[in-house]
């Protein structure tokens, strides 16, 4: 099960300059997970030391906040986009 | 300028040289100008900004842009009007108007988006772009105009027709996109990494996020180089209530003002109050909406410095509170008749949240008392078309005369 997840600016030094990378997982936190392996450290720039999505990291799944839908436990099927957003804009 | 010392993460407190970029790297925080405060108490004086421009760049001392190179509309020193009529209504003696929609592109937008046209040129951008809630949309294309940028700027499709309107008119290349506000955020932020476009609220937002600070400094010169006692402020993003204290703190900070002890009010509309919601459960972080609001202005529910919002709110004794949908135009209304001042929803929201907390008694008659109006009513037109109920006359004395029987003035 692959998804793609768009890479933000600011985690670009992790995936050597991707943009954009595809992982594998059925949840957000396997896609996490996922990702930290292919890119060691990339998680603790996404999580807390609770293993929670930092403040600052809005997460969309196919252009959905996943606070409104179940967070780290969000499903992820084939094909799905993942937004990896930092909270610092607009207003 | 030369007191800019780094970007600082508000977060971690790691630094970053001057450059277009918002988010720390290493926790994603928000990054914020840090300032030699020392360098400027020892450059400044009440008389120098005196005899300074009768614009916002009087306070330059305090904006990470040279005045020398700033693309000017000729944006701030907007009138504080003391509102005998309206503090008569409420029971507050000493209440005043900031009216910020006496801008050049009638909001207050203008304030943070001069010193970033200003910075995006020093930075060799050509291309200025933002997402918009409206009155930002119009000061971008303004000033990109001004500065011979090329402009982009995204707005949810079913905007008020005034404010796109208006921002057409500038000649940008406007994005209608079928999405609200916090959809376009996303968009654009992606957008902002894979296109050298200066995004002002974005890419370039720690410098724009500066320039609302000088409606802090003004308000305290306007009244005497005093803080008031209250502050009222909509709540879209959080920031302007967080920068309107920034600018209180910096100015005590430099020995212009007394240490200030105003409390800092966030009124936000019922339809839309991530901020409220937060401060009535005791929360820091602040959870998202679905924004359902006719103060389309303030209609984020995703805001992006909601949390620092929270910590003004805490610090100073500030309140949040969210005002029903209904009392909005009500607001408007209310500031429209008795202080000859017509502004937006968003000013409708700020009016509504005065009087319900002079009502409650959170403000003493006699606090000075300062509520930011940051937008025209002339950009939403459409929620006032139902005070449009003329007499409908011939041109001849008779038919005048008919037409008015029975009306009062």
């Amino acid at each position: 099960m692959s998804v793609m997840v768009r890479i933000p600016m600011p985690l670009r030094r992790l995936t050597n300059g991707q943009d954009k990378v595809s992982v594998e997982g059925d949840t957000l936190n396997a896609v996490v997970m996922s990702l930290e392996e292919q890119f060691p450290g990339i998680r603790a720039r996404l999580c807390d030391d609770q293993g929670q999505l930092r403040s600052f990291v809005n997460v969309y799944v196919n252009g959905e906040d996943v606070r409104f839908l179940d967070g780290l436990d969000t499903a992820t099927s084939e094909g799905d986009e993942i937004s990896v957003i930092p909270a610092v804009a607009g207003g | 300028m030369s007191h800019v010392t780094a970007l600082r993460c508000r977060e971690c407190g790691n630094e970053y040289e001057i450059e277009p970029t918002n988010a720390c790297e290493l926790c994603f925080g928000p990054l914020e100008v840090s300032y030699d405060y020392d360098a400027i108490a020892k450059n400044i004086s009440r008389e120098k900004i005196r005899q300074g421009p009768a614009t916002m760049w009087r306070y330059h001392d305090f904006l990470p842009v040279d005045p020398e190179t700033a693309v000017d509309l000729g944006t701030g020193f907007t009138p504080l009007l003391k509102a005998d009529n309206l503090g008569r209504r409420l029971g507050l003696d000493k209440l005043y108007i900031k009216n910020d929609a006496a801008n050049p592109t009638n909001s207050f937008k203008d304030r943070p988006v001069t010193v970033t046209v200003s910075k995006a040129l020093e930075f060799e951008f050509d291309v200025l772009a933002c997402p918009s809630t409206g009155n930002l949309m119009g000061s971008v294309a303004a000033h990109g105009a001004k500065a011979g940028m090329k402009t982009v700027v995204f707005y949810p499709a079913d905007l008020e027709r005034g404010k796109i309107i208006q921002a057409a008119a500038y000649g940008p290349t406007l994005v209608a996109v079928d999405g609200t506000y916090d959809q376009i955020n996303r968009l654009c932020s992606e957008l902002a990494d894979n296109n050298r476009w200066a995004f002002v609220n974005i890419n370039m937002r720690a410098f724009y996020a500066e320039g609302s600070k000088t409606l802090g400094h003004e308000v305290a010169e306007q009244l005497g180089w005093k803080a008031p006692d209250h502050c009222i402020v909509p709540g879209a993003s959080g920031e302007l209530h967080t920068k309107i204290w920034k600018g209180l703190e910096e100015m005590a900070q430099v020995g212009l003002i007394d240490t200030p002890t105003t409390r800092m009010h966030l009124a936000q509309a019922e339809g839309c109050a991530p901020i409220v919601n937060a401060f009535e459960q005791g929360l820091n972080r602040v959870e998202p909406v679905r924004p359902d609001t006719i103060a389309r202005s303030l209609a984020i529910g995703n805001p992006a410095a909601g949390h620092y919002a929270l910590q003004v709110l805490a610090k100073t004794g500030g309140t949040a509170d969210a005002v029903p949908e209904e009392s909005i135009v009500e607001g408007v209304r209310l500031l429209a008749e008795t202080e000859g001042i017509f502004t937006e929803p968003a000013g409708g929201v700020v009016i509504s949240g005065l009087r319900r907390l002079a009502e409650r008694g959170v403000i003493g008659p006699d606090e000075v008392t300062v509520a930011f109006i940051t937008g025209n009513g002339l950009k939403t037109q459409e929620v006032m078309e139902h005070a449009v109920d003329p007499v409908l006359s011939g041109p001849d004395y008779e038919s005048f005369e008919t037409a008015f029987a029975g009306r009062e003035l």
